[in-house]
């Protein structure tokens, strides 16, 4: 029964997910095992850029739950994304210990740098993994619980609901910019050393970091697909059509919008987490609200509304992107904003939209 | 708000937008990357992109050395050549100089500051700089070597003169007592240079140390021959400086009360003095007394400037947001390139600008209509061409007119560069309006604080008493209705978007009097409008005006407590919060338009 309802009426998911997988054994195979001279062998260099869409995909995946189950339209999601990244960064920076340039096995070095006299209380418990992996989720949490629950409660939606979240992380860019934070102002926190005790640049650790991610991505996806196919999602599908009707039914709306929002927050946040060690650096660049919207176009590409709508749209968004700057650098933001246009005006649906259209045509 | 975060469009940052937007670490090898250090923050508000410091400006320190060395030359340039009857009294006063101890020079030093000659500051800068020589002549020769070069010229008659008898000559010797002494006396000169700016900062520089009672007459000569205003109020104050050291208490308590009206800084130093150290009580007394006074008014002028500060910065959201007001307050369109179409208006502004550059105060009066008209039909074009299919999907049209916003950005930058246009300001525009030393209003500030309530105005009438503005009213509140009453909704529609975004145009040439005109100049304001609008409440002219102006006085508030920075995210969480509090905003629309 379970099994029929998470998976095969969903033909598209099984697809991607069967994808995922396959890419999860394969990408490993053609790095580490296959010789370099091999024509099937892929380089770090790629293992790492592939790792990074798939941490991308479960963000577009978190920003799709909320948007094309509830209607509530994020322009913020790099926020939780962003906090994610930093709780992995404030870990692995603890990693680094005496090795920094200045040698101080408590203090990073930009809080040596700021003459800091002790480790500022926030930054306690980083040096365990358990404790940074629980704040990945629990501050993205905290924060989605706190600033839903007035937003919602409040009755604030739609393009109020964007425009609010586009300021919460412009203020946070703002916020992290500053020295005084204490997260390393606008270089960030980078120069990573290990992870668990595995060097971060390692080959072998990359391929562990990009199985993971992927393996993170497929539990997300089942994971969501298990929340929009039960009861929960069906309310949610009512709340997304029709708000008033729904709250007239007797259903308590700003619950069930704000579980959902906490949940998609607390992805995000670990899509940053996952995100961090792969690219080798986290700054408050990744709370621009430029890189927000850009992960809402990856899923209005894909197609809103389906989940694996939201992991084809950031594969393709991100895999044209690479490919466009460094081929035709200057097209780049025309494409860009084509893109934008195009989508919305024509392919409301996005990319799976084509499909299904063509299905049901074939099948009629 | 605006001006919080500079957009620099240095190359650096040219080549990262043109790479737009890949990730910060593309180099996947992390070995490279530097340790932290540091820097003041500085990034582009909209993509995060650090921006270089240096690009941001020049060192300021090493171009006002640079500065001052050419402007002690000119000065010597400029009295020489002015220079035409020449007393022979002063003449012979500068032959004296090389002769006897330091203390006879420096007697002779205070009487040729006394006489006034245009020389005399010249003569005396070379004695401290150690330029000032004297052939062994009888009388002697005096020389004045040049800063840079072994040449010279003739201290009295200003004729260049060879290096040969440059260095035949022997430097008048002085000592460091000596020299503090003859600055003031440089002080004492300058004070009747010919250039009234000049002449001001000399009376500065003389109130920072004891001003002796004995240029008291000295003093009273200059009042008399004074014109410059300022310039009379400055001798004033340093005569009643003066007067502080009298011997006779009751003077100086005289002085003291001639002195409560000064703003001054360093009048305020020179009354502290008097009022801890001051043999008789009575004067501390006074002394004290004045102090509270000053301290009261500068109190009040600072809450004056800060009010202004916060007009202006309101005034530039008004100007930000009006367009906005009517686009996404009128017609519910969520435009996200509204930003760009402000950056069209600079760009149009500083297009005319480069065809008619001799005519500054035309260009930019020409502008105005011209920005209206350009950023319109982009605007309408927009509306035609995309966001009328989009009505009644707002996150979509959101998504959309960022992507517009994004080709506009790219096509601003192939077709011009992504670099910054300079843009001049008319003479008018520039320059400030001085009220006193604490409180100064820079004019072009005014200009656009009373142009933005101008356009409000102008706006405000359209909407109100115009054709256009009870179609577009009438569309607003029930469009099915509208068309059947034969308003062509479409139409309507296109000029609205075109009204809107015209405004937005007209703001970018207020705003390209203020900062950059780069391609990325419209991201600064995109975030801030609609905080303003969505503030004011949406549909609502007033609201946007009362959310403007409350969010500009806020940020300029908190400011000097804050820092710019902090301030900013303060009011960003205000509104977060406010939104929360009163999810339409502060006058918001009532009755049955307002479910729509």
């Amino acid at each position: 029964m379970l099994t029929r309802r998470l998976f095969l009426s969903d033909w598209g998911g099984m697809t991607v997910l069967v994808l995922l997988l396959a890419m999860a054994v394969a990408v490993p195979y053609a790095n580490l095992v296959l010789p370099p001279e091999s024509p099937w062998h892929l380089s770090t260099y790629w293992v790492a850029l592939i790792g990074k869409f798939l941490t991308f995909a479960l963000l577009a995946l978190a920003i799709d739950l909320i948007w094309g189950y509830a209607g509530i339209l994020s322009l913020g999601h790099g926020a939780f994304f962003g906090l994610g990244g930093y709780a992995m960064g404030m870990y692995l920076t603890r990693q680094i210990g005496d090795r920094g340039v200045y040698g101080n096995p408590e203090l990073p070095d930009f809080m040596v740098f700021l003459s800091y006299e002790s480790l500022p209380w926030y930054w306690w418990g980083f040096d365990m993994f358990w404790f940074a992996m629980l704040m990945v989720v629990l501050v993205p949490g905290l924060l989605a619980l706190v600033f839903g629950w007035l937003a919602f409660r409040s009755r604030v939606t739609g393009v109020y609901f964007a425009i609010i979240t586009q300021a919460l992380v412009f203020a946070l860019m703002l916020a992290f910019f500053r020295n005084e934070m204490g997260f390393g102002g606008n270089n960030g926190l980078t120069d990573f050393k290990d992870i668990l005790g595995f060097p971060v640049q390692a080959r072998e650790t990359r391929v562990a970091l990009f199985v993971v991610s992927a393996l993170v991505l497929i539990l997300a996806y089942v994971a969501s697909r298990f929340i929009v196919t039960s009861r929960f999602g069906r309310v949610l599908i009512a709340v997304r059509d029709a708000e008033s009707r729904a709250r007239f039914s007797g259903y308590r709306v700003e619950h069930y919008k704000l579980w959902l929002f906490v949940f998609s927050a607390m992805l995000a946040g670990i899509a940053g987490a996952l995100y961090v060690p792969q690219v080798g650096i986290i700054n408050p660049g990744e709370f621009a609200p430029l890189r927000s919207i850009e992960a809402v176009l990856w899923v209005a590409v894909g197609g809103r509304g389906s989940l694996f709508g939201a992991i084809i749209g950031a594969f393709a968004v991100n895999g044209a992107k690479t490919w466009f700057t460094t081929a035709y650098p200057m097209v780049w933001l025309f494409a860009l904003g084509a893109l934008f246009v195009l989508v919305t005006v024509f392919l409301p649906r996005g990319l799976v939209g084509i499909f299904r259209r063509r299905r049901r045509e074939g099948g009629a | 708000m605006a001006v919080w975060l500079l957009i620099a469009g240095g190359s650096l940052h040219a080549e990262t937008q043109a790479f737009g937007l890949e990730m910060p670490a593309a180099d996947l090898t992390a070995e490279t990357i530097t340790p932290a250090v540091p820097v003041i923050a500085q990034a582009d508000p909209y993509t995060g992109d650090m921006i270089d410091p240096s690009l941001l400006g020049n060192d300021p320190e090493a171009a006002e050395l640079e500065a001052a060395a050419t402007e002690d030359e000119l000065m010597e340039e400029a009295v020489y050549e002015g220079l035409e009857e020449t007393s022979a009294d002063v003449d012979l006063l500068i032959q004296r100089l090389p002769e006897g101890s330091f203390n006879d020079r420096r007697a002779v030093a205070e009487e040729l500051a006394a006489t006034g000659d245009p020389r005399v500051p010249v003569v005396l800068t070379a004695l401290v700089e150690g330029r000032l020589l004297a052939t062994g002549d009888d009388p002697p020769r005096i020389l004045i070597r040049a800063e840079t070069g072994r040449a010279g010229r003739d201290a009295l008659t200003g004729e260049p003169v060879d290096a040969d008898l440059i260095a035949s000559g022997r430097r008048i010797p002085v000592h460091n007592p000596l020299r503090n002494a003859l600055r003031n006396l440089i002080a004492v000169a300058t004070i009747a240079a010919p250039d009234p700016e000049r002449r001001a900062a000399s009376l500065r520089r003389l109130m920072r140390d004891d001003v002796s009672p004995d240029m008291l007459t000295y003093l009273d000569e200059r009042v008399e021959l004074e014109t410059d205003p300022r310039v009379t109020d400055l001798l004033l104050t340093v005569r009643a400086l003066a007067r502080l050291n009298v011997d006779d208490p009751e003077q100086r308590i005289e002085s003291i009360a001639l002195l409560r009206g000064s703003l001054l800084s360093e009048v305020r130093v020179r009354l502290e003095a008097t009022a801890t150290r001051d043999d008789d009580p009575e004067v501390r007394d006074a002394a004290r007394d004045a102090l509270d006074s000053i301290e009261s008014r500068i109190r009040f002028f600072r809450f004056t400037e800060n009010l202004f500060f916060g007009l202006s910065a309101g005034s530039v959201l008004l100007l930000a947001a009006i367009g906005l007001a009517i686009t996404f307050g009128v017609m519910g369109v969520i435009n996200m390139a509204h930003g760009e179409l402000i950056m069209i208006g600079a760009y149009t502004t500083w297009f005319i600008q480069t065809l008619i550059p001799e005519a500054l105060s035309t260009s930019i009066l020409l502008a105005i209509p011209a920005a209206f008209v350009v950023a319109g039909i982009v605007g309408i074009a927009m509306e035609r061409g995309v966001i009328q299919f989009l009505y009644g999907r707002p996150l979509e049209t959101l998504l959309a007119t960022f992507g517009i916003s994004l080709i506009l950005q790219q096509a601003v930058r192939t077709m011009f560069s992504p670099l910054n246009r300079p843009v001049a300001s008319p003479e008018w525009l520039s320059g400030s309006l001085y009220v006193n030393p604490i409180l100064s209003l820079t004019w072009s500030r005014i200009y656009i604080l009373v142009f933005a309530i101008m356009v409000f105005v102008a706006l405000l009438l359209v909407m109100k008493k115009t054709s256009l503005g009870l179609k577009v009213r009438a569309v607003a509140q029930n469009r099915p209705m509208a068309r059947a009453l034969g308003v062509r909704t479409g139409w309507v529609d296109a000029l609205t978007f075109g009204l809107g975004a015209g405004i937005a145009g007209v703001a970018g040439v207020a705003l390209s009097q203020l900062t950059n005109v780069g391609p990325n100049m419209g991201q600064a304001y995109i975030i801030d409008s609609f905080m303003v609008v969505v503030f004011g409440g949406v549909g609502n002219l007033w609201g946007t005006l009362v959310g403007a102006m409350g969010l500009g006085m806020m940020t300029k508030f908190l400011e000097p407590h804050t820092g710019a920075v902090l301030a900013k995210i303060l009011v960003l969480i205000f509104i977060i919060l406010f939104i929360q509090r009163r999810p339409r905003g502060l006058f918001p629309k009532k009755g049955r338009a307002a479910e729509a």
